[in-house]
């Protein structure tokens, strides 16, 4: 995806370290604040999470342990329709953005009983409202008459959708090359100098200077941060995705567990596992996701399945994102979330606009991402 | 130059005709050969149109990978036509866009 310039020098406003959905969005957000921005990507070696998610625009359920990660999840998520426009105007490419709500199934009772207390405690709460519903199989059936008749039910939320992801990465790269911004297939930067008032960047392409550096490198966050006095506990978490032939579509929501894209496919994934920085897929997790989304879709019984991969999440100890300046070195910042689609929207625009006004958007509760909190 | 789209058998050993039925239409194959194979012989194009844009497609690779021959095959949606051996009377039709999931289509 990258184009591979060979630079050995050359300096810019702003370099962002990462060229995956959260560095782009944070490029192009820094861009129109009128700043040069280069983004020094690692290449397609890179281990790209934005390559391998889910594409979804989720609301429901998260921030769960940090209320200020559902204020800002739920001002993305309202701030999505508008980047979407934005980018389908000036690229042609449709990214295939839809928020009709979606729904989280349930197999059992149980699952949905805990799905709906962890709700209402969240609703509890953000005293100004905090939409969601909880369906039962009869109500289900009314949205989505295929849903299996062992499902026990879902919760609803109004204000979660999907997109597809690679058309998302693609037109973030070509609004941001329009706008004369520099993607630089950099090889993997594994240096980074604070001098007086600007920072150099090493990597096997050569030497890059820059007055602001941000790190969105993902799990490679994590030893990029020390480098500029920023501690980046980040680790991955493995998701595997089923894909299945195209169909007629029968799925209007998106769900936790599957989806249906506008083209037909069908998608279907959110295992989650612990196995360090292995991208493979394992037939017993690929089982139990098929036999998930059977069970929840009987009709998926007899459809062909086509591909299977797997992608690292970028996790933090409480899964919340970070958002932070280095005290040591002002002028570098790191960003990290595992919801890079979602929150795309509000990295673009307010996160991006604190970064490059040094004036944070007191809804976006700057102060509760700081890193610090991991530090017991 | 105008272009010859249809397709010969070479001389092979003798073989039994099967009959099978295209879009209809009765045809005869011979055994062993795959259904990619038969239908292009009888001069059928396109053997699927695409779910995206609906435009015509046609056996391709012939050896299982490019799925552009997907067929509906005895009333199996979006089979490979170029991995299946004709079989005295099976009924093959033209897979139109994205297969069914449900409703007497499997």
């Amino acid at each position: 995806m990258t184009e591979s310039v060979r630079l050995n020098r050359g300096s810019s406003d702003v370099a962002v370290i990462g060229g995956g959905l959260v560095g782009l969005c944070i490029a192009l957000g820094i861009q129109r604040q009128g700043q040069q921005v280069t983004v020094y990507d690692e290449g397609d070696i890179a281990l790209r999470a934005s390559r391998g998610n889910f594409g979804l625009v989720w609301v429901q359920g998260k921030g769960d342990n940090l209320p200020a990660y559902t204020r800002i999840t739920r001002l993305s998520a309202k701030l999505w329709g508008g980047l979407a426009e934005d980018l389908t105007q000036h690229t042609g490419i449709d990214i295939q953005l839809q928020q009709r709500g979606g729904l989280f199934v349930c197999l059992s009772e149980s699952e949905l009983n805990s799905r709906q207390q962890m709700l209402e405690k969240m609703a509890a709460e953000h005293p100004q409202g905090y939409p969601f519903d909880v369906l039962d199989l009869q109500q289900l059936r009314e949205l989505i008459p295929e849903i299996g008749p062992e499902v026990a039910g879902a919760t609803w939320g109004p204000e979660d959708g999907h997109v597809n992801p690679l058309y998302l990465l693609r037109a973030l790269v070509a609004r941001f090359e329009s706008l004369g911004g520099k993607l630089v297939n950099a090889g993997q930067v594994s240096n980074i100098i604070p001098k007086k008032s600007q920072f150099v960047l090493q990597s096997e392409q050569g030497e890059f200077s820059c007055n602001k550096v941000v790190l969105t490198a993902g799990l490679g966050n994590k030893s990029l941060g020390p480098m500029v006095g920023i501690d980046a506990p980040v680790f991955p978490n493995r998701g595997q995705v089923l894909i299945a032939e195209r169909v007629k579509p029968f799925l209007n929501y998106p769900t936790g567990h599957v989806r249906q894209t506008v083209e037909g496919t069908v998608q279907c994934g959110d295992s989650k596992e612990d196995v360090g920085f292995d991208t493979g897929t394992t037939t017993d997790v690929l089982a139990q996701i098929a036999h998930r989304a059977t069970t929840m879709f009987p009709l998926l019984k007899d459809v062909n399945l086509i591909r299977s991969w797997g992608a690292l999440r970028i996790m933090t100890p409480d899964g919340n994102p970070v958002y932070q300046q280095s005290e040591q070195y002002p002028g570098a910042y790191l960003v990290t979330c595992h919801s890079g689609v979602t929150l795309a929207a509000a990295h673009a625009g307010p996160i991006a606009d604190w970064i490059a006004t040094g004036i944070a958007d007191p809804a976006i509760d700057l102060e509760k991402f700081h890193g610090s909190r991991f530090q017991l | 130059m105008a272009a010859d789209f249809s397709f010969n058998r070479l001389p092979c050993h003798e073989r039994a005709e099967v009959e099978i039925t295209v879009e209809g239409q009765k045809i005869f194959a011979l055994e062993g050969e795959t259904v990619a194979a038969a239908v292009m012989h009888a001069g059928l194009r396109p053997t699927r149109t695409t779910p995206v844009s609906g435009s015509g497609r046609a056996p391709y690779c012939m050896m299982g990978v490019c799925f552009d021959c997907l067929m509906n095959i005895d009333g199996k949606p979006n089979t490979q036509a170029c991995m299946t051996e004709v079989r005295e009377g099976m009924v093959i039709t033209v897979q139109t866009g994205a297969r069914e999931v449900s409703g007497g289509d499997v």
